[in-house]
């Protein structure tokens, strides 16, 4: 006789398999999800001093835009900035998780503080090991700083756990129309070193407008952060696309080809 | 000292506020052979003195390499110190993996620190029976730090552990001025002489008993054993023990007497036969 009660009743094990008690403290099985609210491109450039980052500040809710005063560029620490496009619900736990770091960071006061290539090693942790799990947190991030060499540092890391680093980089849309432009300053590894913050700036402000004319969840206002290798964040808040030309829309009748 | 009736388990005080076993903890390091440490503003250094049980036996590791910038030294029970340099290895580790960084070297001992303290203050275990010199490189420039089962964890320009090792801390503390700007030589031959000071008389030290481990700026945690510490010795020259040689200014240790945990200066030691044993 099986003096455990906890086998009772169960299937016997040579027929069915041994019992695994796991299933008895398992949570909701949660699968790949399809992110809600969402936040679009985020682009990022190397300059000679620096990075400079940018991101539209709507939040939409499918195609409806929803929330215009959300701020997607997050100061992490004293010296690292974190920007982050797709679901918003996830960015913010994105952020929590980054606080709480940061606050467990600094319980010791002993000199050492994490910065960019760590806290951008901890968050390809967390992405990849989310999306192992087949429970991924949907976005793509990118993270600027420095490097322990004092040189800028910019990299990128999305919901597959999939990592890289270039001297540009964009998210979402940004990918496919604002990269095109940026490299046209900075294509490769140490080019970066001849861009200087005004040229930078123009370049991302260049790529905003392009994108508020060709993404349809986009949006005209904007944060621009600066993280220098002096150590220096600003954030500039409420950007906005200036010089823009919409009077081709005034010729369009219906969809593509109509004319009519 | 052995008759206390408050020292049946760890989490007992004494009237006196002494937690006894933790106190006899601190005595099975005193029984293992002598580890030495000592900082530049450049390197750290640890060297040990090896024991073998019997003349046909290997010698007691007493070095350890924990990464590439951090190794330690110990003095006691040497299954204890495996114990806790798997962990310090661990933790080394996870701190690679998951901020691409190598551990500071306060923080990782603040791991072990709060470890060996979990064991005074639960009932049913024992204090950890060893005692480290943990020597290590990071942001902050070499560092040396000294861990005792207690829990305490403190930072030192130079430490000396183990039998006789008054005799070393005497030495440290007479020429520790010169460590700060010395070269790593230098320092490892200060280390060497202060380990020579803990011999017992008509001992030498010897390539087959000695094991140095450096670290600093640009240099990995580097061990060296056997002919690679017999470079050393040559450098050093004289490597005969200095007890039993009339010098002026040393006398001899006294006897062993009783001290509590914390502050109190260390107490110094009997100069017994070493006892046949295999722990370090």
């Amino acid at each position: 006789m099986d003096h455990m009660p906890e086998n009772w009743g169960r299937p016997r094990s040579d027929v069915y398999g041994v019992y695994n008690p796991a299933i008895h403290n398992a949570g909701p099985t949660t699968h790949t999800q399809q992110p809600s609210i969402t936040g679009t491109s985020v682009l990022a450039i190397k300059y000679n001093k620096g990075v400079m980052l940018a991101a539209d500040n709507l939040a939409s809710y499918g195609s409806l835009a929803r929330f215009t005063d959300q701020e997607r560029l997050i100061k992490v620490g004293k010296e690292t900035v974190v920007g982050v496009s797709g679901d918003v619900s996830d960015m913010q736990y994105i952020q929590l998780l980054l606080e709480r770091l940061i606050i467990e960071d600094n319980y010791e006061q002993d000199g050492h503080n994490l910065r960019a290539p760590h806290i951008y090693e901890y968050l390809s942790r967390v992405m990849y090991n989310r999306r192992s799990k087949i429970d991924p947190l949907w976005n793509a991030i990118l993270v600027a700083g420095k490097k322990d060499d004092g040189s800028p540092f910019l990299g990128y890391v999305d919901l597959l756990g999939v990592t890289y680093s270039a001297p540009t980089i964009a998210t979402g849309f940004g990918a496919y129309l604002a990269i095109p432009l940026l490299r046209k300053i900075a294509s490769d590894d140490g080019d970066e070193k001849r861009i200087t913050e005004q040229q930078a700036r123009a370049a991302l402000d260049e790529c905003m407008k392009v994108l508020f004319y060709r993404d349809a969840r986009s949006l005209d206002k904007y944060s621009v952060a600066t993280v220098t290798t002096d150590g220096e964040v600003t954030i500039e808040q409420n950007v906005r696309c200036q010089d823009m030309s919409w009077r081709f829309a005034d010729h369009i009748r219906g969809y593509g080809t109509q004319t009519m | 000292m052995f008759r206390n009736s408050y020292d049946n388990d760890s989490i007992t005080y004494s009237p006196t506020g002494r937690l006894f076993q933790v106190e006899y903890a601190l005595e099975a390091i005193k029984q293992g052979s002598a580890a030495v440490g000592l900082v530049s503003k450049t390197h750290a250094v640890i060297v040990a003195l090896k024991r073998s049980a019997e003349e046909l036996g290997s010698y007691q590791k007493k070095i350890i390499r924990i990464d590439d910038h951090l190794g330690i030294a110990l003095a006691g029970l040497s299954p204890d110190a495996r114990v806790l340099s798997n962990f310090m290895r661990q933790q080394a580790m996870s701190s690679r993996m998951i901020y691409n960084r190598p551990i500071p070297v306060s923080r990782v001992v603040s791991a072990i620190g709060d470890k060996a303290q979990r064991n005074t203050q639960i009932y049913g275990r024992r204090p950890y029976g060893v005692g480290l010199l943990v020597a290590g490189f990071d942001e902050t420039g070499p560092h040396l730090f000294e861990f005792q089962p207690s829990g305490t964890v403190l930072e030192y320009f130079g430490a000396a552990i183990g039998a006789r090792s008054q005799s070393a801390r005497t030495y440290l503390e007479r020429n520790f001025e010169q460590f700060h700007d010395a070269s790593l030589e230098d320092l490892v031959l200060h280390g060497l002489r202060a380990l020579r000071d803990t011999l017992a008389q008509d001992k030498e030290l010897l390539a087959q008993n000695t094991s140095i481990g450096v670290v600093g700026l640009d240099l990995k945690f580097t061990l060296y054993d056997n002919d690679d510490a017999r470079e050393w010795l040559e450098k050093l020259g004289d490597v005969g023990s200095t007890r039993g040689r009339q010098l002026p200014d040393e006398p001899e240790p006294a006897a062993t007497e009783d001290a509590p945990v914390t502050d109190a200066p260390p107490p110094e030691e009997t100069d017994t036969v070493e006892p046949i044993e295999t722990d370090a």
